[in-house]
């Protein structure tokens, strides 16, 4: 007897639509094993090390969290920027405005105690976010320019401008190495577990996720963005400032995005160098799409990258496969993604 | 270093600079013309540099990197066509996303390509050929690589195929008003892949001019964001082939030239003449972002009724 | 002798019966007017000839061929073109390549040959055009005759127009007609969609009335005379009506003043409006759709910035007001479409906050037990089938419009401006808005209610101006008002009304 079936254009049953991510996963890994294949790699052996490896010790599972950290932050930004429609690709060039500053203000609080050093670092680096994200906001709502190209074109400014402190003013002195002096022992935020590298930023990571979803759903400029995000036309009408509300997500996600520079600054480096960013601010518009606008999902989704990037590295030490399949693996399940939410619309039905 | 060869030198310097700028804006010019806003250029150029430096190195072929690079282009195209056109989602998350992927795909195939090397080696960049010889002034100036003076075939070949055939009459429509062109008879789907395959297989071939003929080398930085620069370029050009040349060439100028200010003792830090074309950008687009209208259709996917 | 005949097509949408076994015949050569009124079914009838709709049954003959027309691809190949209302033209291009477009033999695109091309035909046609022009510098009787070019460059021998003079000049309108007059006598078919009665007795050889989705009759002009069209179209007897404005009593709320608007795509939507809409009055304010209502609304919604005049609201001046400052000035929008009105995406309690969220807002978060009570409060005031916290897009349209309606009327406003407020609602839905509305007006307030609804406007009003081209032709005393007079004014009838 044969099964005939057929695609309807009706919206998906839930179970279907709670299984979309495990689709996406199952089917990324499947386009991965064909990758693996010129790499002359066995893909069983290189999912296990990117999958389960590092859930297998207490410290690879927490070094997971110490990766998606600066994830989680960067997807909880661009979240909040999607919800309004505003699409900040800036994240990348806001954490650098904020990592530098604080490998700037860290190496000035040496005489403050760390209850006062390490707030410091962060509101520093929160107004720092937002100042790099003013610039691509302004353009975007007194003259219409497009906020793409400019949040990526900043990206790249302040790599130049990083680029001239380490080689010039920030220079070590001693070994002659393009790397900011080491930040004051007040600065260092505290590891949370012995025997792992779990640090305070996790805890602010956390506290921005709640964060954006506190001003998504409890404030009423969080429900003017959604209005803007999803009905523009309407939430004029309603009489909502498109324009400032806009403006306001977008320095609010710029800062927040900054707050991930602390994390890697005073986490993790305890310096800043041109190399401690993985692409986070890139990676942070894959979670924050995995996790569907919602600031759970996008930290959620944060957490899976963050695996996939361990797994990435454990991979690359056992099985001499260059790290960047975690790069690959992780734009993979975006654009696997994409195309899996259009599932939702339709439904398969059996024909009898 | 008197003023004659300092203006030479830069006017040498921006053909050079402005060669790959103008291939991935002309690549972007397809694809927005035809209503589809590629984001994955950045990626494309990366993928384009890298496949042909391989391609070279493995067959000691210069040109046939080249054309490896223009095929890959050509599929990179088509890939965004399957994100735009056929699953109608979001242009700039499915365009960021083939940058990232694309991206990632170029240094994870460098490694596993060239596992011996540290640093990849260099293969021996094409010469730069020179008509004009020991001429005075043209022969300092037309120092270039043939990518360069293709670009003198390639212009007027773009102009010709968009406003002189029916099949770039076709991608014009399609760009401005869909459901205008599908109601005359005009296959809008299709006309969008074939745009967007053109369009990657230029991209490609902008980042491989970088790998393959300039530099002779591949490495993470070698596009550095010149695929968002021609992002920019495009709206200043007013999506016209003209355009896409002057602001080649007024970029390629303005970069080369604080590159021999710098030469010449200017005291300003590198990074700034680094910095200047993407600040520069920003600020063209500030302008030109008044009276922009690009093609009415980018952005919006296209499903018949 | 019969280019084109049509028997007994029916077309249903839904519960719609937008065709009801419409038989129409289209003699060659001649110029056909269908007339009727909004919703009568010319459109639909039209669409379904030109293959944009299938019929449910019925009968389709070309040429005395039975024909079975699956796409506009289809109907072009047998030689039927339309020009509808919104223009398919590609305005950076030329003329000459928008009347090519997809329809040029070969590879090459030579400017010079297509515009030789496309002039040749321009004169044998008679339709005069600039073939390197671009389409974005035309007027828009010019993009109409494009249009109008460019289905005759591909061999069709019949030409159906929908609405053609609905945004033209009458200028405009009398080039179109001499244009069309000439295409007949080379021997083109033409169908006419029309709700104009003097244009269709100026241009058309036959006429047939549509009415409610049945085919009323067919006459000749020469057979028939405006009044006779009146009467076939609302189906009942027709005199002339002595036009004398009405002015309202009471305390003025809205005073429109010589207010112009440029509309979208940059044309004149409104010409010098000026109405007066009073306290405890419901001003109705009728029209086909087209012409210019839907910018009325807009400007007075804050929506729209008018080129000229003034709008006062008691004595503040608000034709410049943004739809936050008309909202706190008492002033309750009811906007055209709900999906404008309306994010779907939300839930039914934030939509009703949004308007006025400050007044839910303490230090910028939102007292969402306050939201909830006011939307359970809506809810059951207006008898809204909805839970407060469901996706505003799965409500039916009555609902929806019910929520517009609460969030509108809720706040006691002074002024109502209510666009097609009960356009796409069932029998019920239509009652309950119409009561309120009512409702609001008895409580003082002054109510614009635009509708196309002509019954609805004759039980609602208490005075009613007629919208025609941008203009009001005529306030009348709703206590006095007929359904034909009211016809004849939106019809732009001039030869029935008598100036007073």
């Amino acid at each position: 007897m044969k099964f005939k079936f057929r695609i309807e254009r009706t919206p998906s049953p839930l179970w279907m639509i709670a299984l979309l991510p495990v689709f996406a996963v199952v089917i990324t890994f499947i386009i991965s094993m064909l990758i693996l294949q010129i790499a002359k790699a066995n893909p069983f052996e290189a999912f296990y090390y990117i999958l389960i490896s590092p859930l297998s010790s207490r410290t690879s599972a927490l070094e997971v969290l110490v990766k998606a950290t600066p994830l989680i932050l960067t997807s909880s930004a661009v979240t909040l920027a999607f919800a309004s429609g505003y699409w900040n690709i800036g994240a990348e060039g806001q954490f650098f405005a904020g990592a530098i500053t604080a490998a700037f203000l860290g190496t000035q609080v040496g005489g403050l105690p760390s209850y006062l050093a390490i707030p410091t670092m962060f509101v520093g680096a929160f107004i720092a976010g937002m100042i790099w994200a003013f610039i691509p906001a302004w353009l975007k709502v007194k003259m219409n320019v497009d906020e793409v190209v400019t949040t990526l074109l900043m990206n790249y400014v302040i790599l130049f401008f990083l680029s001239f402190l380490l080689n010039g003013p920030w220079r070590d002195p001693v070994s002659g190495w393009p790397q900011s002096p080491t930040i004051a022992d007040s600065a260092v935020l505290p590891k949370l577990l012995e025997r792992s590298r779990l640090h305070l930023g996790f805890i602010v990571a956390i506290l921005a996720i709640i964060f954006v979803w506190f001003i998504l759903s409890r404030t009423s400029l969080g429900l003017r963005m959604r209005a803007v995000g999803r009905g523009k036309d309407a939430a004029r009408f309603m009489g909502v400032n498109i324009g400032q509300t806009l403006f306001l997500t977008a320095l609010i996600s710029g800062g927040i995005a900054g707050l991930a520079g602390v994390t890697e600054v005073a986490g993790i480096h305890f310096h800043i160098t041109d190399a401690i960013s993985d692409g986070f601010g890139y990676t942070g518009i894959i979670g924050a799409t995995l996790g569907n606008l919602n600031p759970f999902g996008a930290g959620l989704a944060a957490i899976f990258l963050g695996l996939i990037a361990t797994g990435a590295q454990s991979v690359s030490r056992s099985m001499n496969l260059p790290v960047y399949l975690g790069n690959v693996v992780q734009a993979l399940l975006l654009l696997v993604t994409l195309s899996i939410i259009l599932m939702r619309n339709y439904s398969i039905k059996r024909v009898t | 270093m008197n003023l004659e060869s300092f203006i030479l030198g830069v006017i040498a310097s921006s053909l050079r600079v402005a060669t790959p700028l103008i291939y991935g804006t002309l690549g972007e010019l397809f694809c927005e013309r035809a209503g589809v806003l590629n984001l994955g250029i950045e990626g494309t150029m990366f993928m384009g540099a890298f496949s042909g430096f391989a391609i070279a190195y493995f067959t000691g072929s210069a040109e046939l990197g080249i054309l490896g690079a223009l095929l890959i282009g050509a599929l990179s195209g088509l890939l965004m066509g399957f994100f735009s056109v056929k699953l109608g989602v979001n242009q700039h998350v499915s365009g960021l996303g083939i940058t990232l992927l694309l991206t990632g795909l170029s240094l994870f195939l460098s490694r596993v390509v060239f596992p011996e090397f540290r640093v990849l080696p260099s293969i021996e960049n094409i010469p730069p050929w020179n008509p004009f010889g020991k001429l005075p002034w043209l022969g300092q100036i037309f120092q270039q690589y043939w990518l360069t003076y293709l670009l003198i075939l390639i212009l007027p070949f773009v102009w010709l195929l968009l406003f002189r055939t029916n099949f770039g009459l076709n991608i014009r429509a399609v760009g401005e008003n869909p459901e205008a062109a599908d109601g005359a008879g005009v296959n809008v789907y299709q006309t969008r892949y074939f745009a967007l395959a053109i369009g990657g297989s230029l991209m490609a071939v902008g980042g491989a001019f970088l790998s393959v003929a300039q530099l002779g080398a591949f490495s993470p930085g070698i596009i550095a964001g010149r695929g968002w620069v021609c992002i920019a370029l495009i709206i200043f050009a007013n999506w016209r082939p003209l355009g896409v040349l002057w602001g080649g060439l007024l970029f390629g100028g303005v970069f080369a030239l604080e590159l021999r200010l710098q030469t010449i003792g200017l005291k300003l830090p590198y990074e700034t003449f680094l910095a200047l074309p993407y600040i520069v950008t920003i600020i063209a687009l500030a302008f030109a972002g008044r009276r922009v209208t690009g093609p009415a259709a980018v952005l919006k996917p296209y499903k018949r009724e | 002798m019969y280019a084109v005949q049509m028997r007994g097509i029916t077309k249903r949408f839904g519960f719609v019966l937008a065709n009801d076994k419409i038989d129409f015949e289209l003699i060659q050569g001649e110029v056909h007017a269908l007339l009727g009124e909004n919703g009568a079914g010319k459109t639909t009838l039209m669409r379904i000839l030109y293959g944009l709709y299938h019929e449910d049954d019925g009968e389709i003959l070309i040429n005395g061929v039975p024909s079975r027309i699956n796409s506009p691809k289809d109907a072009i190949s047998k030689g039927i073109g339309m020009v509808s209302q919104h223009f398919t033209l590609v305005s950076p291009l030329t003329v000459a390549e928008n009347i090519v477009l997809g329809f040029n033999p070969g590879l090459r695109l030579n400017p010079r040959s297509i515009e030789e091309k496309v002039k040749k035909a321009s004169d044998r046609f008679g339709v005069v055009v600039n073939p390197s022009a671009l389409v974005r510098h035309l007027s828009v009787g010019e993009r109409q005759r494009v249009e109008i070019l460019k289905a005759l460059y591909r061999n069709i021998n019949v030409l159906i127009l929908d609405e053609p003079t609905a945004v033209l000049v009458p200028q405009e309108v009398d080039i179109l007609f001499e244009t069309l007059s000439r295409l007949r006598n080379e021997g083109l078919s033409v169908i006419f969609i029309s709700h104009k009665l003097n244009e269709v007795m100026t241009i058309s050889d036959r006429i047939t009335v549509l009415r409610d989705g049945r085919c009323v009759g067919t006459v000749s002009k020469t057979d028939s005379s405006e009044a006779d069209l009146a009467r076939m179209m609302v189906g009942r007897e027709t005199f002339g009506i002595t036009r004398k404005d009405e002015e309202c009593t009471g305390k003025p709320v809205l005073q429109v003043m010589n207010i112009s608007a440029f509309g979208s795509k940059g044309l004149v939507a409104l010409r010098d409006i000026s109405i007066t809409v009073c306290e405890n009055e419901i001003l109705g304010l009728a029209g086909v759709s087209g012409n210019g209502q839907a910018e009325l609304a807009k400007v007075l919604s804050g929506l729209l910035k008018p080129s000229k005049g003034q709008v006062l609201l008691g004595d503040k001046e608000i034709s410049r007001s943004s739809p936050a400052e008309l909202t706190s000035f008492g002033v309750g929008r009811i906007p055209e479409d709900r999906h404008e009105g309306l994010v779907g995406e939300l839930t039914v309690e934030e939509n009703l906050a949004l308007e006025t969220l400050d007044e839910f807002t303490h230090y910028g978060t939102v007292d969402w037990k306050m939201v909830r009570a006011n939307a359970l409060g809506l809810i059951s005031q207006y008898q809204i089938k909805a839970n407060p916290m469901d996706a505003t897009r799965k409500l039916s349209g009555g609902n929806m419009q019910k929520l517009i309606l609460a969030r509108a009327l809720s706040r006691k406003p002074k002024l109502v401006i209510a666009a097609q407020p009960t356009r796409g609602l069932d029998v019920g839905a239509t009652e309950y808005v119409r009561n309120r509305l009512l409702e609001e007006k008895k409580n003082g307030a002054a109510v614009l209610l635009i509708s196309e609804d002509l019954e609805e406007i004759l039980s609602l009003s208490d005075r009613i101006a007629v919208m025609f081209e941008g203009r009001i032709v005529g306030i009348l005393n709703a206590k006095n008002a007929t359904e034909e007079e009211l016809g004849l004014l939106m019809s732009g009838a001039k030869e029935m009304i008598n100036e007073v």
